[in-house]
C-alpha cells in the first residue's frame, strides 16, 4: 500500500495541491456479543480505503473512496482537489502547518496473543462462562457480554516526505448484569460501563480482566441495587472510582483542551471550550494536587500510537501543572497560531474521515494518598463507581453523572449501597475541591472507545490513566429519580 | 451509482457462496458530501465513497455475520463464507424463528435529483450566503451542509429483494458573536426545498436577541419547546422504550402499560417511515416494508415497534424497524412524528405568564429508564417569558426531566411541525418542567 498513498500524494501535487497526505487504512474487526446463554452477534468485519487531504489554493480539501485501484485514487485526488478550490472562495487565504521534520518509521502496539489467532469458540466460551455465572444469581434478568478485536494497519506518506506504516492491536471488552422490577432498572458492568476496558494489547489482556471471577458480584450488585436506598440529595464528600473518573477528566479536560474547539471550529456541533488561550498559564482549574496530562507513549493505552495523522510523534503534553491550566491537545495548524509545534493530537476514526484534534490519552497524575485512606479520612460522603449517564454543556463546565452504584460513607466506612446516584458541578470548582489523589499503586489506564465529535461524526478511541480521587463539596443526587 | 441490476447481482453472489440454511445479503453504497465552515470560513470540506456489504448466515438457530467494503463477486463470496464459518461456531439462540420472506414494498419518494446533483461549489456558495447575512447581524457563522446519495439492496435466501436508491442533506448553522449564538437547521430528503438564507436569517435573529443574557434561578418553569427540543426529547424517549427489546427485557416505560393512559389526552405519538414528511424509505435493514405503527394515542400506550426476531418472540409480524444485522439495540423508531395542534407560536407565548423559551437541547442522556428522566442543557437561544411576552435572554440551564411528565402536562401545541434530525415535531408548551443547575 506504499505506493498507494505515494501516488495519491504525486496526482495530488499534480492536481495543484501545494500540500497533501495519504492514508491507507486496513482493518479487521471481531465482535462477540452474548446475551443470556446466547450469541446476540458474533461479526467478522473488513475494511479499508484510502482518505486524501490536502491544500491548494489556499484551503483544504479531504477525500476519500473504499477501492484503492489506481484510477480511483486519482479520481479521489483529484475530487480533493476540487473541493478544496471550493474551500477557497470562502477561506482565510492561507493554512500554515507548523514545521514538522518529516519521518520515515515503522510502529507496531506490542502484544502477547493475537487474538486473531485463537479460535472464535475460545473467546465465545470465555464470554459464555461469565454468562452463566452471572444468571446463577437470583433475581438477574439479562446477562451480557462483549469482546472486541481489531487490527489495524496505516499507511500514512505526505508531500513533505513522510513515509510512516503502523500496525496496532486492539482487545476489550466487559459483562453488563441487568435487573429490573418495582419500576426500576439496575445494571452493573465489570470492568466498566460503555464499551467496557480496551487496550492496544492482545488476548492476553482480556484474559487478565477475568470476566469469570467478577461476574458473581457484578449480578449480585445489580439485582441489590432494585432494593437499595435512592441517592440523597445533598452537598458532601464524592470518591470516585477509576473507570468513573476516566470519564469525568474526559468529559471536563480532555475535550475543553482541544485547541480546535477552543479556536471555535467545533462551535455548530458539540461547542467550544472555557479554556481559551487568554487563560493559558492562568487560570486556576483544580487544586494545586492535580496535574492532568496527555501522553501518546504508554505502553498499550488505548490513545496510543507512534505517529498521529500528521506524522507527528507521540508526545506528552502538560494541560494542568499544580492545578495550573498550562497547555492543549493540538495539531499542526492550530500550535502555530499559538507559535508552538504539534503537541501530536490529529487523529482519524478512518480512512473515510479528516483527522481532527482527539484525546490521546489524557491522564491525572496519581497522587500519594490510598482509596483506602480516602474513605478511612471521610466522615460523611459517597464512594461512587461505574458511568450509568453523562452530560456537559458546550462549554465544558456544567456537568451531571450518573453513576451504576454508590457506597454511603460514615465516619471512615463504607456502608449501604445506593441506586441512582447522580452528581453534578461546574469544571474548575469541582477540581478545586480535589484533596486527594490515590498513589501509584492504583493508577491504571482506561481504554474508551466511544468518543465522538466532529462531522461527520468520527466515533474515536482513546484513553485515560487515573487513580480514585476525591473531591469535597459535592452537590449530589440530583434528579435521579422521582416520587 | 452502482444501479440495481449490479447491486442485487453481488447480493445474488453473496447467498449463493454463504452454505448454510438461510442467509441474509445487504449492499450499502454512499456517496457523501460535507462541507463544514467555522468562524464565517470553511474549514473542512469532505466526501466519501464507500460501499459496504454485509453478509448473515443462518445454521439451524446459529447466526454469523461479517462485513466487508469491496464491492467484488469475489470479496462478496468471501465475505458470506466467513459469515458462514461464524454461524458453525456460534450458540444457539433458541428465540430465532426464520428470517423474513420477500413482502411488496410500499412505493415512497427516497431519492432527490437536487440533492445527488449538490456540488462543493454549490454548497460553498451557500454557505457564503449565510456568512453574509451572519455578518450583517454583526456575527459568524457556524455549521455544516452536507449532502449524501445512497443505494440500499437487501437480498436473502427467501427470495426477498429489496433496492432503492435515497438521497438525504441537512444544513445546520449557529451565528454567533461574543456574546451571544443562534441556531437553525434544516433536514430532508430535497435539497431543492432548502433555502439556506431563511435559516440564517432564523440563527442571526436568534444571536441578536440572545444578546446581554442574564442567569435566572433553577426551579420549575413553564416552558415552552420549540421543535428542535421536541425532537430532542422524543429521541431519547424512543430509544429508552419504543422499541421491543427493550419492551420484552422489562426495560421500557410501557411495560405492562399498554391499554393505560401514560401522557396526556392531547399527545399522539408514532412511527411512520412512508411519511414524505420524514426521509422516507420503503423498508428496514431487512427488507420489511416500514409500517406505521401508533404508539401512543391520545395519551394511551398502544405499542412498539419490532425487527423479525423480536416479533418471532411473540409470534407477531415485524413492523419493518429492524436495524442493520447483527445490532444489540433491537429494533427502534427511527421516522418519529407527535401530533402537531392549532396553537401559532405567538399565543403560546401570549398565553404563558413566566416560562422559558428553549430553541434546543445540548448533550441531552438518560437518567432513570423507567420514570423517562433525562438531563441535558439549553443551547443556542434561551429566553425568559413574562407576562406573555419574550422578555429577555436568559443563560443556558441545565434541566432534569421525566419526558412522560412532561408529555402529562403539555398545554398548548403548535399547529405546525419540523423535521428534525430524529423526529418530525410541532412545538410544545408545557405548564411545568425542571431546570436543575
Amino acid at each position: 500500500m506504499k505506493e498507494v498513498v505515494n501516488r495519491a500524494v504525486q496526482r495530488a501535487a499534480t492536481a495543484g495541491a501545494t500540500y497533501a497526505d495519504a492514508r491507507v487504512i486496513i482493518t479487521r474487526h471481531q465482535s462477540i456479543n452474548t446475551k443470556n446463554g446466547t450469541a446476540e452477534a458474533l461479526t467478522d468485519a473488513t475494511n479499508q480505503g484510502i482518505g486524501i487531504r490536502l491544500i491548494a489554493d489556499g484551503a483544504w480539501g479531504f477525500a476519500s473512496t473504499s477501492s484503492t485501484a489506481p484510477a480511483d485514487v486519482d479520481d479521489t485526488a483529484d475530487l480533493a482537489v476540487r473541493i478544496a478550490r471550493a474551500s477557497a472562495t470562502l477561506s482565510t487565504g492561507h493554512v500554515e502547518l507548523g514545521p514538522q521534520e518529516p519521518v520515515q518509521a515503522e510502529w507496531s502496539s506490542q502484544y502477547e496473543v493475537d487474538p486473531f489467532s485463537l479460535p472464535l469458540e475460545k473467546k465465545l466460551a470465555f464470554l459464555l462462562e461469565a454468562d452463566k455465572i452471572m444468571r446463577e444469581v437470583p433475581g438477574l434478568d439479562v446477562a451480557t457480554g462483549e469482546l472486541n478485536f481489531v487490527r489495524e494497519e496505516k499507511w500514512f506518506a505526505s508531500s513533505e516526505g513522510a513515509e510512516i506504516v503502523q500496525t496496532r492491536i486492539q482487545s476489550g471488552g466487559s459483562i453488563e448484569a441487568l435487573a429490573q422490577g418495582n419500576g426500576e432498572v439496575q445494571r452493573r458492568s465489570y470492568p466498566s460501563s460503555l464499551d467496557g476496558d480496551n487496550a492496544n494489547r492482545g488476548f492476553e489482556f482480556v484474559e487478565r480482566m477475568n470476566l469469570p471471577a467478577n461476574a458473581r458480584r457484578t449480578a449480585e450488585e445489580a439485582v441489590a441495587l432494585l432494593t437499595a436506598d435512592p441517592c440523597p440529595s445533598k452537598t458532601t464528600t464524592l470518591i470516585l472510582e477509576g473507570s468513573q473518573l476516566a470519564l469525568q477528566v474526559h468529559e471536563s479536560c480532555g475535550h475543553p483542551t482541544e485547541l480546535d474547539r477552543v479556536f471555535g471550529t467545533e462551535r455548530s456541533y458539540a461547542g467550544t471550550s472555557f479554556l481559551t488561550t487568554d487563560k493559558l498559564g492562568d487560570l486556576r482549574y483544580g487544586s494545586d494536587l492535580v496535574d492532568l496530562y496527555a501522553d501518546a507513549t504508554i505502553p498499550g493505552a488505548m490513545g496510543s500510537f507512534g505517529y498521529d495523522d500528521e506524522g507527528v510523534p507521540a508526545q506528552r503534553v502538560d494541560l494542568v501543572k499544580q492545578g495550573i491550566f498550562s497547555g492543549y491537545l493540538s495539531s499542526r495548524e492550530t500550535a502555530a497560531r499559538l507559535g508552538l509545534k504539534s503537541g501530536g493530537a490529529m487523529r482519524a476514526s478512518g480512512w473515510n474521515r479528516l483527522p481532527i484534534i482527539r484525546m490521546t490519552n489524557i491522564n491525572l497524575a496519581p497522587g500519594r494518598s490510598s482509596l483506602e485512606q480516602m474513605i478511612r479520612e471521610t466522615d460523611d460522603g459517597i464512594y461512587a463507581a461505574t458511568t450509568k449517564s453523562w452530560s456537559i454543556d458546550d462549554l465544558r463546565m456544567n456537568f451531571q453523572f450518573a453513576t451504576e452504584i454508590a457506597w454511603e460513607i460514615k465516619s471512615g466506612q463504607l456502608g449501604r449501597i445506593f441506586r441512582n446516584t447522580t452528581y453534578q458541578g461546574i469544571t474548575p470548582e469541582f477540581w478545586g475541591n480535589c484533596d486527594a489523589i490515590a498513589s501509584q499503586d492504583e493508577w491504571r489506564p482506561w481504554g474508551l472507545l466511544s468518543c465522538g465529535k466532529g462531522e461527520p461524526v468520527q466515533i474515536m478511541w482513546v484513553g485515560h490513566g487515573v487513580a480514585p480521587a476525591r473531591f469535597r463539596s459535592v452537590r449530589i443526587g440530583v434528579g435521579g429519580e422521582s416520587g | 451509482m452502482l444501479g440495481e441490476a449490479i447491486c442485487l447481482e453481488l447480493l445474488e453472489a453473496a447467498l449463493a457462496a454463504c452454505e448454510c440454511d438461510q442467509a441474509e445479503a445487504i449492499l450499502y453504497s454512499t456517496n457523501s458530501s460535507l462541507t463544514r465552515f467555522a468562524d464565517s470560513v470553511i474549514h473542512q470540506n469532505v466526501a466519501e465513497r464507500e460501499v459496504m456489504i454485509s453478509i448473515r448466515a443462518v445454521l439451524g438457530k446459529r447466526i454469523g455475520c461479517a462485513r466487508g467494503n469491496q464491492p467484488t463477486k469475489d470479496e462478496v463470496q468471501s465475505v458470506a463464507r466467513r459469515a458462514a464459518d461464524l454461524a458453525r461456531v456460534s450458540a444457539e439462540d433458541e428465540h430465532f424463528v426464520s428470517l423474513p420472506g420477500p413482502q411488496p414494498l410500499p412505493e415512497v419518494p427516497t431519492y432527490s435529483d437536487a440533492t445527488a446533483a449538490s456540488t462543493p461549489e454549490s454548497r460553498a456558495k451557500a454557505v457564503a450566503n449565510i456568512a453574509a447575512i451572519a455578518e450583517k447581524h454583526g456575527g459568524r457563522a457556524s455549521g455544516s451542509f452536507a449532502a449524501d446519495s445512497a443505494e440500499i439492496a437487501v437480498a436473502n435466501s427467501l427470495g426477498l429483494r429489496a433496492y432503492f436508491p435515497a438521497t438525504d442533506a441537512s444544513l445546520i448553522t449557529v451565528i454567533a458573536d461574543d456574546d451571544s449564538s443562534g441556531y437553525a437547521e434544516w433536514r430532508g430528503t430535497d435539497l431543492s426545498r432548502l433555502d439556506p438564507e431563511a435559516l440564517a436569517h432564523t440563527a442571526a435573529r436568534k444571536c441578536v436577541d440572545g444578546r446581554g443574557a442574564e442567569a435566572v434561578p433553577p426551579g420549575q418553569y413553564t416552558v415552552i419547546l420549540e421543535p428542535l427540543a421536541v425532537g430532542d426529547m422524543l429521541f431519547m424517549l424512543g430509544y429508552m422504550g419504543f422499541g421491543a427489546t427493550a419492551f420484552q427485557e422489562g426495560r421500557s416505560f410501557m411495560c405492562d402499560r399498554i391499554g393505560e393512559k401514560i401522557a396526556g389526552d392531547n399527545i399522539t405519538i408514532w412511527d411512520d417511515a412512508t411519511d414524505p414528511c420524514q426521509r422516507a424509505v420503503p423498508c428496514d435493514w431487512e427488507g420489511v416494508p416500514k409500517r406505521k405503527t401508533v404508539l401512543i394515542e391520545s395519551g394511551v400506550a398502544r405499542s412498539v415497534v419490532y425487527d423479525s426476531y423480536t416479533a418471532g418472540k411473540e409470534g407477531k409480524q415485524s413492523t419493518g424497524h429492524a436495524l442493520p444485522a447483527p445490532n444489540t439495540l433491537g429494533p427502534l423508531p427511527t421516522h418519529l412524528f407527535l401530533a402537531a395542534g392549532d396553537a401559532a407560536p405567538e399565543d403560546m407565548v401570549a398565553n404563558t405568564n413566566r416560562g422559558i423559551l428553549v430553541t434546543r437541547f445540548h448533550y441531552t442522556n438518560i437518567i432513570h429508564e423507567k420514570q423517562t428522566i433525562f438531563t441535558g442543557m439549553t443551547r443556542d437561544g434561551t429566553f425568559l417569558i413574562e407576562d406573555g411576552k419574550v422578555t429577555k435572554p436568559v443563560k443556558n440551564l441545565r434541566f432534569t426531566q421525566s419526558i412522560v411528565d412532561a408529555l402529562s402536562n403539555v398545554e398548548m401545541i403548535g399547529r405546525g411541525a419540523q423535521l428534525t434530525e430524529y423526529a418530525y415535531v410541532p412545538a410544545l408548551k408545557i405548564a411545568s418542567f425542571s431546570f436543575t443547575s
